[in-house]
Formats: C-alpha cells, structure tokens, sequence
C-alpha cells in the first residue's frame, strides 16, 4: 500500500478517460512520483518528440508517502519532455494538491495528445471529466483558481493551472497549485498550455493506507523528531525560510550577481530573509507575514508576505494588497541579485506576478538580467525593448519586464524565450547562464565547486535540486566539505543525485535531507510499501532513475558536449570574496565522474552499468 | 476536570496534521475529507485556522436531534451513537458553528468525541496551535499575554502604597 494501484490516463485528442493499474512490477523498481512516472514517460514517449507537440506527455504523479502523515508527505511531480531544454522534464511542488490527488484515488494522472479547444480536467474521486475552460482561458492563476471552486460549488478543490504565460509559449511557463505552490521549472506549464490543458482541479474522499499502521507512526513520529531537533528544518526554515541563505550564500562569494559577472551583492542584506521580517521604514510593518507548511509539513518554511501598499508597484493595485506567497531564496536571487535590485517589495511583486501568470522566477529572473548586459554592452538597444530603460539595478526595467512577460507582449515575447535563445539571437550565446538551455540557480560554480558539476550534468538542465551539495559544501551535511576544492566532488555529487532521485520518487520533500538520511526516510517508505525498502535499495533506486533520465536525454540528442558550463564560469575568475581567482573546475570533475557513473568518456551509461541497475 | 481543545490560530501553519490523525484514529486511515478537526486558509489575511466542535453544554445538535442519538458523557462530551443516528441530518442544520458533518459514506453523521479523552489532534500538532486543557483555564495564557503588555505599558512610580485618598478616607 501507500500507492492506491491506480492511474488516470487521459487523452485530450479524443476527449477519453480510463483507469488502469499501476504497474506494481515498476513501483518496486521506481518507487514513485519522479521515478516512476519517468519509466511511464520512457516507455511511452519517443525522446525526439517535439516537447510542444501531440506527441509529448505529461504526467502528474505522486509518491506512495503523498497523503500520509509522514513529515512533508505532500509533493506531487509533473514528468514530460522540457520545451526550454528539450530534455527530460520533472518539476515537483508542494501545497495541497498532491496529497488531495491521492485522496481522489490516483497515483498519477497520464495526459496524452491535444484538446482541440481549452479544456480543463475535473477529478471529484471517481467522476473524471474534460470541460470546457473558454471563459477561464487568458486569465490568470489566481482567477482560475477562484472560478473553478465557484463553478463547482466546492471550496475544498485543489486546483494546478497555468497562466496566460503558459497559454503564451513563455519557454519556463509553471503550472502553479494552491495559488503559489508551484511545479515551476523547465517549462511543464508550457506543455500543458501546449495542450490546450488550463487546469487539473481535484477533490477526493477516499483515504490513503499503509502496509503497517504502527510501524509507520512509529516511524513518522521518529523522523519528525529529527526534523523539530536539527537547527535547519527545526529553527532556521521555519522561521527564515530558504531566505536563511541570503546573507550566508553571499557572505561565501557564491551569489551570482549581475549575470555572473559578480559573485557577492552588495545588496544583499536588503533583500534577506532579515529584511523580511524588519518593520519597513515606510509603513512601519513587515513584509514577511507568516510562515506556511505545505500538506503535512512539519518544517514550515513557507512566506507569506504584504507588498507595502504605498510602494510604485502596487499603488492604485488592490488586488495586489493581500498577502500572498513570498520571497524563496531562489527568487529572491534571480529576481535580486542578479538583476542588481536590492527592492524587497519590488521582489515581491514581481515574484506575486511569477505566481499569477506561472512564470519560474528563475529563469525568468535570468533572462532578464541576461537582457541587463546585453543592454549595457550595447547589443540590445532602447528601441529594441520597446523603450524600457534595461539596466543592472532598475527595479522599475524588472517590473516592466514581468507585466510584458507572462502577456507576451513587446519585449516580453523576446524575455519569454529564456536566457539561452535570447543571447544567441543577439549573437552572445556565452552570455546565457544556463547549462541544457535552462538558467542555472542562486549558488555560483566558483564559490561551491560542487555545484558546477551539479549544473553541469542535472539530467533536467541547470538546476540545484538535483544534487544540493550546498548543504555538505557550506552547512557540513551530512558532512563538511571544501567549497572551493574539486576533490571529491564528483562521488559527493553522486551520492546526493542518487539520493534525491529516491526522494523526490517518495512523496516527501526534499528539505527534509538537511536532517534526514536515507536512514531515516527508508524506514517510512517500508512500513508504508510493501518490498522490503531498505536504504541500500533506495539508493540503488536513485541511480537506476538518474541513468534512465541520462539516457532519455542520451536518445533525445544530448552528448557530452551539453554537460559544459558558460564559458564566463570556466575563464573570469572570482573578483571577491573566498573564491577571489577561482574559476569552476568542473571540466576536471568531468571525466572522474564519467568513470564513478559507470558511463563511457563520453558520458554515455555502459551497457554493463545498465544492466547492473536494471534499467 | 472538564478539559477541552482549545485553539490558538495564530501558531497554525496549515500543515493539516491535525486532520490526518483525526482521520487515522477515526477512519483508521489518512483522510482529510473525514476528519472532524479542519483548517481553513485564509491565505490573503495569512492566517490558518484550525476549527472543530466545540462540546456546547446545552448543544443544539443534540436536542434537535428526533432519535435521541447524541447523549453527553462524564466528561461533557456530546457523543453520536451510529447504531441510532438515521442519518436525517438536522444536527448538521442545528449546530451553529458547522462543525457536526454527514458522511456519506456511512450515512451517519460525525463530530469530534475528544477521542476518549486524548485528543489525536492535539498529539499531532507540531506547533503547539491546538492543546487539550482544563476547560475552566482556557484563557488563561490569553490573559497571561494582555497582563503582560498591560504590565509593559504601565510606568512604574516606587513602591505601590495606598493612594492617599483611600488612606485618609479610611476610618471616618
């Protein structure tokens, strides 16, 4: 049990939808979520298909601990072929849909060809049906969330939708549940607008199980314990958020700032998680209002911020008065540091807008600071914004940006192609910060080596939750290593790639890893399923999931040339801070890892390392 | 002692723990459609509220109901019995607060029985937003938090003796 044994599968083509079986054979092999819904995709889905035609799927799964009472036991996953990498795609979010999916009775959700007009998906237990979204299409996260529970009748519906970016084509649109919880990476909302696909709502009566009831509560109430003693999920997120990082991040000489030109801003403490919790000089109240858990969240770390409602962006805006989901310190980065804007309530907005029109502030933040040094070298012209004035530290050029974006319209349609076709039509294809066409996130590759070779081969593109050396590089778990060294790195980000596979293919969240082990999280997925789930055989369930990902992106076209930093990392050294003359080594980490994988030179997977994992 | 739940929103963080051990005890599964404690979000005043019956001492819920199915035990626990609920429903209308719900599933009604005396609820909160407390002192930490800035904005002039009015009023 954990798992209900059941999927949806549905098909937009011709308006079909069946129930089927979970193949039980893979959930021993794939666990869930992440895992298994990327066999389903392997299996079914050609890796040269064009990720925003017919063809492509896209999956909505969750994981054997989603709806329990295990700590963070919430997450649901979207799996599909990335338009902005054209990679394998796995975008994960918390919130309460996830959970309430699997309270419908569903694993996953399987979504197959193309609407030929706006639809959206209703799941109420076992009523499924595809109805008409004509007066919700062109409207934003925060409408359709509010129309669907109102057509219904039903306030306790769990809604996931797009916004107009997704319906746009903007490349990194996110599919956004519960207002601000979002699947935010890699594009998936841009392939459910592709579908003609608004919105999955969701309502479900049933209960979720488990093979062991005592042993599971035993179980939980152990790693909730470990997770309310460790400074990091017990103190430190709760109370900060992932914001805790601003100041420390910065401080190491590991901030990307200015495009990378920099790796520590000097304006970073306005834009910190203290800062968010400082009574503002203008209006005497603080950003931040409270914190927030996701479904069965002990941790908390969620923001729940007011935009001060004197402030340039929201004068004359009620709507935007309310609180709403704050700065993460993902978003704080890209939108901050990296385009130079150290205005908190700026950030907030144009992070609450993120949310409304299901943008991901990542790689939304860094095309626009991408654009900033196009700008300031010349290669972009005031004509060609359309009159905005697009320098590094304008506040005003990023709110200008984000209204243009998510709409499409004037230079917003260029900023919705993302960093890497952005800089390579104006003819500086070094200048995007992204490794696979995806902008890479708030840790340079300088000042945390590690996190390079993270970049450099995260089978989704660019991105730092696929291996968070950071907590082992900078906060010494589960073991303190050497930010600015190489040695060691590639087995390090080996052992927490397979890990977080595993992890992300559970239901649970992966914040949970700064207090638990897979020590702790295997004795939960057990006594929820049945198959003896050992930490060894987690693990082992890691590496199979990551060499499947590596070869769907192998059969898409991917090679060892596609595993490469941007150049600036790997030839302008570090101005300040610790890592001052450091340039990422990833390409000595390369080859090592290669080798530790079990893949050729050219970072293909042998087929004797297929086989040993049975992929 | 009568003891009773007593919620303070203010430290809820809308995780929903506190509906899958309700559920869990009650349904012997994870089912927050069946839980008898919920929590609203009131996601734009950012505040989450956890809300469940509240054991009236003359409740609604059980003298509107026809088939005498809602009785009080020792501890003033109003209690469904399902072997005699019907199902009718007109507990669900006579509550005022909402907090009495038809399961459809069954066709009885349910409501929150404190566990027996040891709320589940209250046991699975991580923060501590939901206590289980002798009835009769639920303010008291409420009062204990006004006394305080009470005390912090009172200024403080030497020792307190008897205003002189009071003193030389005394005795005639």
């Amino acid at each position: 049990m954990g798992w209900t044994g059941k999927i949806l599968r549905v098909n937009l083509t011709n308006g079909s939808v069946q129930s089927e079986p979970l193949n039980m054979e893979w959930a021993q092999q794939y666990l869930g979520q992440r895992g298994l819904a990327s066999k389903y995709l392997v299996e079914e889905v050609d890796a040269k298909c064009d990720p925003l035609g017919p063809d492509n799927k896209m999956i909505f799964a969750t994981g054997p601990l989603t709806g329990t009472c295990a700590s963070t036991g919430g997450r649901y996953s979207v799996i599909t072929k990335g338009p902005l990498t054209n990679a394998i795609a796995c975008s994960n979010s918390g919130g309460y849909f996830g959970a309430e999916l699997k309270f419908a009775g569903w694993d996953m959700i399987i979504v197959e060809g193309k609407s030929p007009k706006p639809v959206y998906l209703r799941v109420a237990d076992d009523t499924v049906e595809l109805l008409d979204a004509s007066e919700i299409w062109g409207t934003s996260v925060w409408h359709t969330d509010e129309w669907i529970k109102s057509k219904h009748q039903d306030p306790m519906m769990h809604v996931a939708t797009i916004g107009v970016a997704g319906e746009n084509g903007v490349l990194y649109s996110a599919i956004v549940n519960d207002l601000h919880r979002a699947a935010g990476r890699s594009g998936v909302g841009t392939v459910m607008g592709s579908k003609n696909l608004k919105a999955v709502a969701v309502r479900g009566t049933k209960g979720v199980k488990v093979r062991d009831g005592k042993a599971f509560m035993k179980a939980t109430n152990d790693g909730k314990k470990v997770l309310a003693e460790n400074a990091v999920t017990g103190s430190g997120l709760p109370t900060f958020g992932t914001q805790v990082l601003m100041n420390a991040i910065n401080e190491a000489g590991a901030m990307p700032t200015r495009n990378s030109r920099e790796v520590q801003f000097e304006g970073a403490h306005d834009i910190s998680a203290e800062a968010m919790a400082t009574p503002r000089k203008s209006d005497g109240q603080k950003n931040l209002q409270t914190n927030q858990a996701c479904f069965a969240c002990t941790i908390a770390c969620g923001r729940i911020s007011k935009i001060d409602e004197k402030h340039f962006t929201v004068v004359n805006k009620p709507q935007y008065w309310h609180s709403s989901g704050g700065l993460e310190y993902e978003a704080a980065w890209a939108l901050g540091s990296n385009t130079g804007v150290n205005d908190l309530e700026a950030l907030t907005y144009v992070n609450f807008i993120c949310n409304e029109q299901a943008l991901d502030p990542i790689s939304f933040g860094a095309t626009v600071s991408a654009a900033m040094e196009l700008y300031e070298l010349g290669l972009l012209t005031k004509e060609q914004t359309g009159g905005i004035e697009l320098t590094f530290g304008s506040a005003e050029a990023l709110v200008k940006c984000v209204e243009l974006t998510g709409k499409a319209e004037g230079f917003g349609k260029e900023l919705g192609l993302g960093s890497a076709r952005l800089c390579a039509k104006y003819g500086r294809p070094d200048l995007s910060m992204t490794v696979k066409g995806q902008e890479f996130p708030a840790y340079d590759a300088r000042g945390i080596q590690g996190m390079g070779l993270t970049y450099a081969t995260s089978n989704r593109g660019a991105c730092h939750l696929r291996s968070y050396t950071v907590a082992s590089e900078m906060l010494g778990i589960p073991e303190k290593t050497d930010p600015l060294v190489t040695d060691g790195k590639p087995a390090l980000v080996i052992a927490f790639q397979d890990a977080t596979a595993a992890v992300d293919s559970s239901g649970l969240c992966v914040f949970t890893t700064f207090a638990w082990t897979l020590n702790d999280i295997a004795p939960q997925v057990d006594a929820a399923c049945e198959g003896n789930w050992t930490p060894e055989k987690m693990a082992e369930v890691g590496a199979r999931i990551w060499n499947m990902e590596r070869m769907f992106n192998h059969r898409a076209g991917f090679t060892a040339k596609d595993d490469q930093l941007p150049p600036r990392l790997m030839k302008e050294a570090a101005k300040t801070g610790p890592a001052a003359g450091l340039v990422s080594g990833v390409d000595k980490m390369l080859p090592e890892y290669y080798q530790l994988r079990g893949w050729t030179a050219d970072g293909v997977p042998t087929n004797e390392t297929l086989s040993r994992l049975a992929v | 002692m009568l003891k009773a739940l007593v919620i303070d929103a203010g430290k809820c963080t809308g995780c929903k723990q506190c509906e899958m051990a309700c559920s869990l005890e009650n349904e012997g599964e994870f089912n927050v459609a069946k839980s008898r404690i919920r929590v609203f979000d009131f996601h734009t005043e950012a505040r989450f509220v956890p809300y469940t019956c509240t054991q009236c001492a003359e409740a609604w819920c059980q003298q509107a109901c026809p088939v005498n199915a809602i009785t009080t035990d020792s501890m003033g626990v109003k209690i469904v019995h399902d072997n005699l609920c019907v199902g009718c429903k007109v507990c669900t209308i006579a509550c005022p607060f909402g907090t009495v719900n038809y399961n459809a599933s069954t066709g009885k009604v349910i409501k929150c029985d404190l566990c027996g005396g040891k709320p589940a609820c209250s046991d699975a909160c991580p923060t501590g937003a939901i206590t289980f407390q002798d009835a009769e002192q639920g303010g008291f930490d409420k009062m204990k938090v006004w006394a305080a800035q009470s005390a912090n904005a009172a200024t403080h002039e030497g020792p307190n003796t008897p205003k002189a009015s009071q003193a030389s009023g005394s005795g005639h």
